[in-house]
């Protein structure tokens, strides 16, 4: 169980690395995203994951049967795919909004927000 | 409830203003009121926590490594009511700012939610929860950056979301395998189950990845690049919230999970941390030396001033831990004072680029006044607020025999004094180049200046009566690094 999450983790981890590295801001929000999955996949690793029983108290009882799957990382990870759920819906439409403003995805021509180039040696002046 | 005041206050107050946000003048005076009740509870909060020592809550019916735990000491007090002073001053100033745009209605609730997303980051005492409160932190500054609609905040908040987004990641990864090897996410748990070799050994590594995941928040040579990319985006008065606080805060939050809780952490890591922190210090006042923008100059030096914080990490003893949490508070004042003045300076005088104003000296004498006293704080002339921090560290790292470092930030201080002086020179001494601009430009409100002078105020007593300061620091920091025993 344990090889085979971190197999997919470290190929999680690669693609996620190999889009987050485009210059397109769609594949970049999209790597980030993937990237986000495997952290969620590594903090159910570091829970030692491995038992199939549940991690509930049955009636009667005061506390879960021995061996049941840890709760915790169970726990933590659904805060965290929660956050990162939000986060992804947030930049998804920043993505959109840039690109429908800019009428193009590369992230290396979004200077809006940085002065013009005109002198080599000076900072040029801004306008705004 | 003493010590969840200061978070719970400005959550519900983020909440109510959501509610009202159609009705301006209401959402106003809930603001304000949040602000004046957060300062309060704040300020009890200290006063307790000075009478009585640490303060703890324990959340969630389970016994106390287990449970959600919220603590306040002295650093944390400290931090806390300096946050809830700039957040007062924050809300005074936002009241009455106009720079042409429309208001936002969802803007009073964006920015009690950063107030309390950092009360809760101080306050945490568990690494999940604070996890948590850094995400809350990165998702209401990423709102202060869009909630303009301007297509160049969106670019900002764009480049700012995607190196912070990484950074966040690399956070949870490292508590996730904090937790793995040491089997506890709580703080004084984890100290404990790091005294033992097999689990030291293992927390090396994620400790690591956690001091980057911080670096990156902390905005750190060669990571802090998001930051002059976005911060002069925003309008005046949420710049100086968020430039004043979001770095800050990261590097707290390091030093206390250094200092406090992975105390085995090699020396070798702290080494590298010490000559980043150099790098930084240089790089980020070279920054500032190019530029002409207001705003981008007092953004490198943010970065710039971090490397202090860092340096008092990297120097790991009590005594530079005390240092570093002064620094820190100095700096969340002063930066923010800073950039409200220049936000008043471009009002009066039309323009942030140096060169296309001036001769504000003669027109606004008090509010050049209060920039000598932020300038000369920012530069660490005596007896301001910055010398008493720079003085601190300087005086710890030639103690600890690390003359270089001592020597590149006494070096540092030079720099920012060039800075300062040019901002200084070119704003308010020379004559304007175009008078008629400076003639036709609006009138400052009062209340911009109430927010000033009140954060002016403060910076005059940290420098001038800096000792029960230093002294609360030194008697909260006592314990930092200790391997003897436990807490």
């Amino acid at each position: 169980m344990s090889v085979v999450l971190m197999l997919s983790i470290a190929l999680i981890v690669t693609a996620g690395v190999l889009l987050m590295l485009s210059r397109d801001s769609v594949r970049l929000i999209v790597g980030l995203a993937v990237l986000g999955s495997a952290a969620n996949l590594v903090v159910f690793y570091a829970g030692r994951p491995g038992s199939l029983l549940p991690a509930v108290i049955v009636a009667g009882a005061d506390r879960i049967a021995p061996g049941a799957a840890n709760p915790l990382p169970q726990a933590l990870v659904l805060t965290a795919i929660v956050i990162s759920f939000a986060l992804l819906c947030f930049s998804l439409v920043l993505g959109a909004y840039l690109s429908r403003q800019s009428g193009h995805e590369d992230v290396d021509r979004m200077r809006d927000a940085e002065p013009k180039a005109t002198d080599p040696v000076k900072p040029p002046e801004i306008d705004d | 409830m003493l010590v969840l005041g200061p978070l719970l206050i400005p959550l519900a107050t983020a909440v109510l203003c959501a509610l009202l946000s159609g009705r301006r003048k209401l959402n106003m005076v809930v603001s304000l009121a949040g602000s004046v009740l957060l300062l309060g509870s704040a300020t009890a909060l200290l006063v307790n926590v000075i009478q009585h020592g640490r303060h703890s809550v324990a959340l969630g019916d389970w016994p106390l490594p287990y449970a959600i735990e919220f603590a306040a000491d002295g650093l944390s007090a400290a931090m806390i009511l300096v946050t809830a002073l700039l957040g007062m001053a924050t809300t005074l100033y936002q009241a009455s700012w106009n720079d042409g745009t429309a208001p936002q209605a969802a803007l009073p609730s964006l920015m009690h939610g950063l107030l309390a997303s950092a009360m809760a980051t101080y306050l945490a005492a568990d690494l999940f929860n604070l996890y948590v409160w850094l995400e809350l932190m990165f998702i209401t500054t990423l709102g202060t950056l869009v909630v303009g609609g301007q297509q160049r905040q969106a670019e900002a908040a764009f480049k700012y979301f995607a190196i912070n987004m990484l950074g966040t990641l690399l956070l949870l990864a490292a508590v996730a395998l904090i937790y793995g090897v040491s089997g506890h996410l709580n703080f004084a748990a984890i100290r404990e189950a790091a005294q033992r070799p097999e689990v030291a050994a293992g927390l090396t590594v994620y400790t690591g990845l956690l001091v980057l995941a911080f670096l990156v928040k902390a905005g750190v040579f060669p990571l802090f690049f998001w930051l002059p990319a976005s911060y002069h985006t925003l309008p005046a008065p949420l710049l100086a919230l968020v430039g004043g606080l979001l770095t800050k805060v990261a590097a707290y939050v390091l030093l206390r999970l250094l200092g406090e809780v992975f105390i085995t952490t090699p020396g070798s890591l702290l080494d590298a941390l010490g000559w980043l922190a150099m790098v930084t210090m240089v790089v980020g006042v070279l920054g500032a030396a190019y530029h002409w923008d207001l705003r981008r100059i007092l953004a490198f030096h943010i970065v710039s001033q971090i490397g202090y914080l860092l340096f008092g990490i990297a120097l790991a003893s009590p005594a530079a831990a005390a240092a570093s949490t002064y620094f820190a508070l100095h700096n969340i004042l002063v930066k923010s004072n800073l950039f409200f003045i220049a936000g008043i300076m471009c009002a009066s005088a039309g323009h942030y680029d140096l060169r296309r104003i001036g001769g504000l000296y003669l027109r606004q004498p008090l509010l050049a006044l209060l920039f000598l006293v932020s300038a000369l704080s920012l530069v660490g002339v005596p007896p301001s607020s910055g010398f008493w921090g720079k003085f601190m560290l300087i005086r710890e790292a030639f103690g600890q025999r690390h003359y270089i470092w001592g020597g590149i930030a006494l070096a540092v201080g030079l720099l920012t004094l060039y800075s300062m002086s040019k901002i200084w020179l070119e704003g308010f001494w020379k004559p304007h180049p175009k008078p008629d601009e400076l003639s036709a430009a609006r009138r400052v409100p009062l209340s911009a200046y109430a927010a000033v002078v009140m954060l002016s105020g403060a910076i005059l007593v940290l420098g001038l009566f800096p000792e029960p300061f230093i002294h609360l620091m030194l008697s909260s920091t006592a314990d930092f690094w200790n391997r003897g025993g436990a807490s």
